[in-house]
């Protein structure tokens, strides 16, 4: 299983350094940085924090751009170039189709979040003076962590919808509500009257907790790195959702026609 | 049909705009403003009123770096100051007085208790340990400052504030001047970036002549805004009249200080102490001299 898995992954691995959409993001990305880098304010040249937040920023944007478009288009541009027939020839079967869009979408991102990561550190480092690479890497991990979940649900979200416009347009939507607001539903379910407290408590409890994985804030602002069980814990929490996002996406596959 | 759509949208598309671009005083531009060439005047003319909502947001995000990214978001403001702590920066605090840890420790515990588990997990991926900028790091408030300033420039406490930074905590007078002479060109009869001129020129230049005539100024202006039916900051008034007199009071002016005395008394809280300040004043003039030293 996992051999065919990692078979197609590799193909998606190869579509992301064949399209143009990683390096158009990544040189915006540095372009815009490296700009805002040079503007001079008061004429102190220590300034750092602003540059490394709008990095960050971009950098979560690109990622997210990356991760849910390359996602999105994996199995409905196989069912409408019809190569899906013979992809799942034996001994492929759609639950490996599925696993092995997965890894090949998260090794895609982690690639490129490797890249802009390294990118964020040398702008940093430069202006900083500093290295505090455990929080970066931490950064790193938890940041991918998170594409792993985003990736199994624009996997579902593909399968469930007609298109991968529509799929990522409503995928985006759920992770930036789940980025601004996901943290506060709850105080502000207390604040309702039933029975929509409860319904919003509901959605605060089942939905996955995307915001865990942005430290962001940490970096800006020099502040330590957080502990490692905290870590773990995310990291386990992310496998939950991510399983039963991948699990959710075999399920709808396994009975979906893909002449339609 | 539908390509005759989209030749009438066309029309209307460059109609408006042709109609747009004979009508320059759609500007939102206000009396105090500068002409449109200005940059403040392009972006005013760009993004009309929204530039002084993102003003104020970035310079709530100068705040937020303040405090280390520890800051209420919309869903915790009600529970949040509602001052900007920053603002005590810009007035005439001592420096240390402006951050009290104990008076945020009552004021800034906007996150209270966790509701639950995953709140409580959460917290350990955000700041949620109130902590101040220090040691120079205060630099890093100025670029949102400055944005806000370029962004409305009629938002007095932006070029206040980032001056109390740039001259107390970064050693950055000739900057904190530039900056103020910049919003006191975008706010001509703006008293408070006169009476923080009037302070660089008393505390960094060392020039009371120069400082002198900032402060009678700047109460000349706070004066004009009460006659005209204003409601000018009093406090700053206070502040104005309390550094004049100081100066004229060091000069050996005690006369005029006096004078800015007694306009200081009518308006401050502390009557007693200030009537006590004149009458030492009043006897300096009127008794002997006391020798300084025997």
């Amino acid at each position: 299983m996992i051999n065919n898995a990692l078979a197609v992954a590799g193909i998606v691995i190869k579509e992301l350094y064949r399209r143009k959409d990683f390096y158009v993001l990544f040189v915006l990305t540095a372009l815009i940085t490296l700009l805002l880098g040079c503007v001079n304010f008061f004429n102190d040249d220590r300034i750092a924090r602003y540059l490394k937040e709008i990095c960050l920023l971009l950098i979560w944007i690109s990622s997210l751009i990356i991760a849910v478009t390359t996602t999105a288009r994996q199995i409905p541009a196989e069912r409408e170039n019809r190569t899906i027939f013979p992809l799942l020839a034996k001994p492929l079967t759609r639950g490996h189709l599925v696993f092995g869009k997965f890894l090949g979408c998260w090794f895609a991102s982690g690639l490129s979040l490797v890249v802009f990561y390294f990118f964020f550190c040398v702008v940093s480092g430069a202006r900083e003076h500093q290295w505090p690479l455990l929080i970066y890497l931490q950064a790193l991990w938890l940041h991918w962590i998170l594409l792993a979940l985003v990736v199994a649900m624009v996997l579902l979200g593909s399968i469930m919808f007609a298109a991968p416009s529509s799929n990522s347009t409503i995928c985006f939507i759920f992770i930036v509500g789940i980025l601004l607001v996901g943290r506060h539903l709850h105080r502000i379910a207390i604040q309702l009257q039933e029975p929509i407290r409860t319904i919003v408590s509901v959605i605060y409890f089942a939905i996955p907790h995307l915001e865990f994985y942005d430290i962001r804030e940490m970096i800006v602002h020099n502040l330590p790195p957080i502990s490692m069980l905290a870590c773990l814990i995310a990291t386990v929490y992310a496998i939950g959702y991510t399983a039963f996002f991948l699990i959710a996406t075999w399920l709808v596959f396994r009975r979906k026609s893909l002449t339609a | 049909m539908p390509k005759l759509f989209l030749a009438f949208l066309f029309v209307l598309c460059f109609s408006v705009a042709a109609l747009r671009e004979n009508t320059p005083s759609i500007s939102v531009a206000t009396p105090r403003q500068p002409d449109v060439n200005t940059g403040a005047g392009l972006l005013s003319s760009l993004m009309g009123d929204s530039r002084r909502m993102f003003a104020n947001h970035f310079f709530s995000k100068a705040d937020a770096y303040f405090h280390s990214g520890y800051y209420p978001t919309i869903f915790d403001r009600s529970a949040s100051p509602e001052r900007s702590h920053l603002q005590g920066g810009g007035g005439e605090q001592p420096e240390g007085e402006d951050h009290n840890h104990s008076e945020h420790d009552e004021k800034a515990g906007f996150l209270g208790e966790p509701l639950d588990c995953l709140e409580s997990f959460g917290r350990n991926f955000f700041p949620s340990q109130h902590s101040h900028l220090e040691t120079g790091n205060e630099r890093e408030l100025l670029p949102w400052l400055k944005l806000s300033a370029e962004l409305d420039p009629q938002k007095i406490e932006t070029y206040t504030i980032a001056s109390f930074w740039l001259r107390t905590r970064l050693g950055k007078t000739n900057e904190a001047e530039q900056f103020l002479r910049e919003g006191l060109h975008a706010n001509p009869n703006s008293y408070e970036i006169l009476f923080e001129l009037g302070r660089i020129c008393e505390e960094n230049h060392k020039d009371t002549a120069c400082a002198h005539n900032l402060y009678a100024l700047a109460l000349q202006k706070w004066t004009d805004e009460k006659n005209r039916g204003g409601s000018p900051d009093e406090f700053v008034c206070q502040q104005i009249t309390a550094f004049a007199a100081r100066l004229e009071e060091r000069a050996g002016n005690f006369p005029a200080a006096i004078g800015y005395l007694e306009k200081l008394k009518e308006i401050s809280p502390a009557k007693d102490l200030i009537g006590k300040q004149i009458l030492d004043l009043r006897a300096k003039i009127d008794g002997p001299g006391i020798p300084l030293k025997k």
